[in-house]
């Protein structure tokens, strides 16, 4: 999986070479970039620093085209949530020709991780009985939180683009909340604890088109649906949620009907 | 020893959701599973250039070779029809007359032999001949044609659609393109774009970059492409005053498309931590789009997996080979049930012989 770091041997870009108190570690190989966790002005101040090869897959003018654009967004983008609430990391600097964005450290791990701690092994047959599953209201609550997320997000008008459980973090709370569990049933009950922050802006945009907002839930959606089957039946939460946090929901989810039925029809025709 | 008494089993699959047919017939080992390809006959319906084939003409197609094309089959092979195990079909996607009447003539096989049927996935079929003729064990999965464009991981006893496109078909957005240039259909249109980008190169014509997460859309390219078209019929120049040919205009348009797929592909490996990368469907054939890809695994520290023409394009064997997996683990179409649907998704099918 992509949390644990791979061996170091990419090149590093150019800001990562100077000298600093607190070498880089290479945190994860994303779908695009590699990031970083360093230091930003003091070294007691961790930071995230999001790197973009160049790709030499693609014809180089689109790819200097994307990359810049990618940077450029998604500085925009987050100053933009910051400014209005919406959780996300802070900007700190970035050089979008050197191909590099530095900002706030989230820590904790991906939602992905969490919601597969939450589910565990179970024995992987499709008809897991309900009634095994004691209480779901933690893992409710994080479909809640996630919705309210996103809400907060279409509300600022900003459409993010990439929306899947690696896309989003979970800060620990403060202390943590599984006060009295012990064992095994707190460890899980706090995986899908804490703040859900929303990361990897790189195909953010900026639209108030219900259209726009309803492919971003269904990408969320189906990355959802792909990602943690076991969970699916829960996603109804996500979209409860949303509906409490953003006032022009229901429209974005009459569209979010037609947007599931073209990409259903369209993409199965022969 | 019993074992090399124990029989292989045979499948004679038949393929037409779209513009081929295909009849094929494969073997599976008693003993260790190992696929054998018998036969792979495929026929092609090649509408002439500027024009798409349309269902009745494709059906009609269909009908007249299924017996030429079936016999082909049976004789490449060297078997008789007492040997098979089963007959295998396409049960969709894909479009309805065609597969109508490759449904009704794999029936009429069935019933004439005394054969069990099994109706078989399209996409699965890809998938599953894929990953039998390159290897690989369990890989992110691109089936790119003329009528899908899925990214797709198996978790759980199924093929999940991680990314897929949001309006039309990559394959749809190239064949609509050689329309649009009035190029020849022969062998396929997307061969024909792919021979005109290779003469290409001197620009690259900005057209609209489409990804959102793992899905993207390729109706708007298709559009500013078909605008950039009649711009160079009209002997205009490019926006930035270039002039530009069909050649350039294939290798940008391949050039934006692909570098799309691979990103979504790419996306969809770190996603599930992966590092193989499955191409199949026709326009995996594109030599292009395997180099892109082959790049960025690479990058990744891991490897591309891709077919040819034989067994990329659609054709009967894959059906064959996903049709027994299927039937040794018991699965069989009833004849009252055999019927064909134009939708059928890749995660509807319940992947029984997968662990
Ligand atoms: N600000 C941050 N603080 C801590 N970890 C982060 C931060 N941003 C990203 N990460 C980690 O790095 C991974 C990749 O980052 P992401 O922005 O999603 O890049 P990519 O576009 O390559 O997917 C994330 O899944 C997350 O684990
Ligand atoms: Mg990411």
């Amino acid at each position: 999986m992509a949390t644990h770091a791979p061996p170091v041997e990419f090149a590093l870009p150019q800001v990562l070479t100077y000298p600093a108190s607190t070498p880089p570690f290479l945190v994860a190989q994303g779908a695009e970039g590699r990031l970083y966790k360093t230091t930003h002005i003091t070294s007691s101040r961790p930071c995230a620093l999001k790197y973009r090869p160049s790709k030499s897959y693609r014809h180089p003018i689109l790819d200097a085209r994307l990359t810049k654009a990618r940077i450029q967004a998604e500085a925009k983008v987050l100053d933009r949530c910051c400014r209005e609430g919406v959780p996300v990391p802070a900007v700190y600097a970035l050089d979008a020709g050197g191909g590099w964005l530095m900002m706030e450290w989230v820590d904790g791990v991906p939602v992905r991780q969490g919601i597969n701690v939450w589910l565990g092994e179970r024995p992987e047959d499709d008809a897991v009985p309900d009634a095994e599953v004691a209480d779901e209201t933690p893992l409710v609550d994080l479909m809640n939180r996630i919705g309210e997320a996103v809400g907060a997000l279409h509300r600022t008008g900003v459409i993010h683009g990439d929306l899947t459980t690696s896309n989003m973090m979970l800060r620990p709370w403060a202390g943590g909340q599984s006060n009295g569990v012990s064992g095994e049933d707190g460890e899980k009950k706090k995986a899908v604890g804490g703040d859900v922050i929303l990361i990897d802006f790189g195909l953010a945009t900026q639209s108030v088109a219900d259209e726009d907002r309803a492919v971003d839930l269904y990408v969320l959606e189906r990355a959802f649906a792909s990602t943690h089957p076991r969970a699916e039946r829960l996603f109804t939460h996500v979209l409860e949620a949303y509906k409490q946090a953003y006032k022009k929901a229901p429209s974005v989810i009459h569209k979010l009907e037609d947007v599931r039925m073209r990409g259903r029809k369209k993409s199965m025709l022969g | 020893m019993d074992t090399t008494k124990k029989k292989r089993r045979i499948a004679l699959g038949c393929e037409g959701s779209a513009n081929k047919l295909g009849i094929g017939i494969i073997a599976h080992d008693p003993v260790t599973n190992e696929p054998t390809v018998l036969s792979n006959v495929r026929h092609t319906f090649v509408s002439p250039p500027g024009t798409g084939f349309l269902p009745k003409d494709t059906a009609q197609h269909h009908r007249a070779f299924f017996v030429r094309v079936a016999k082909q089959a049976l004789a490449n092979a060297g078997v008789r029809p007492s040997e098979l195990d089963c007959i295998c079909y396409t049960r969709g996607p894909g479009m309805g007359a065609p597969l109508t009447s490759v449904a009704v003539a794999a029936r009429t096989l069935a019933l004439l032999w005394g054969k069990e049927l099994v109706g078989v996935n399209h996409c699965v079929g890809h998938i599953e001949m894929g990953r039998a003729i390159t290897g690989a064990a369990n890989p992110v999965v691109l089936y790119v044609s003329g009528g899908n464009t899925q990214v797709i991981a198996y978790a759980e006893q199924r093929y999940r659609i991680f990314g897929e496109a949001l309006d039309i078909a990559v394959g749809n957005c190239l064949d609509r393109f050689a329309r649009t240039l009035e190029i020849s259909n022969d062998p396929a249109p997307g061969y024909n774009i792919e021979q005109l980008a290779k003469k290409g190169g001197r620009v690259l014509l900005d057209l609209p970059y489409a990804v959102k997460g793992m899905d993207c859309s390729f109706s708007g390219i298709l559009t500013r492409a078909d605008e950039l078209a009649a711009v160079m019929k009209a002997g205009g120049r490019g926006p930035d005053g270039e002039t530009f040919t069909q050649a350039d205009l294939c290798f940008s348009l391949q050039e934006t498309v692909f570098a799309m797929l691979v990103e979504i592909t790419e996306r969809a490996m770190a996603h599930v931590g992966s590092n193989q990368v499955l191409i199949v469907g026709g326009v995996g054939c594109n030599e292009r789009l395997q180099e892109m890809m082959g790049a960025m695994a690479a990058e990744r520290g891991g490897s591309v997996y891709a077919t040819d023409e034989r067994f990329c394009i659609d054709n009967g064997i894959m059906i064959a080979h996903a049709g027994l997996l299927a039937y040794e683990t018991g699965f069989k179409t009833l004849l009252e049930e055999s019927t064909c649907t134009q939708r059928f998704r890749t995660d509807e099918v319940f992947v029984k012989w997968r662990k």
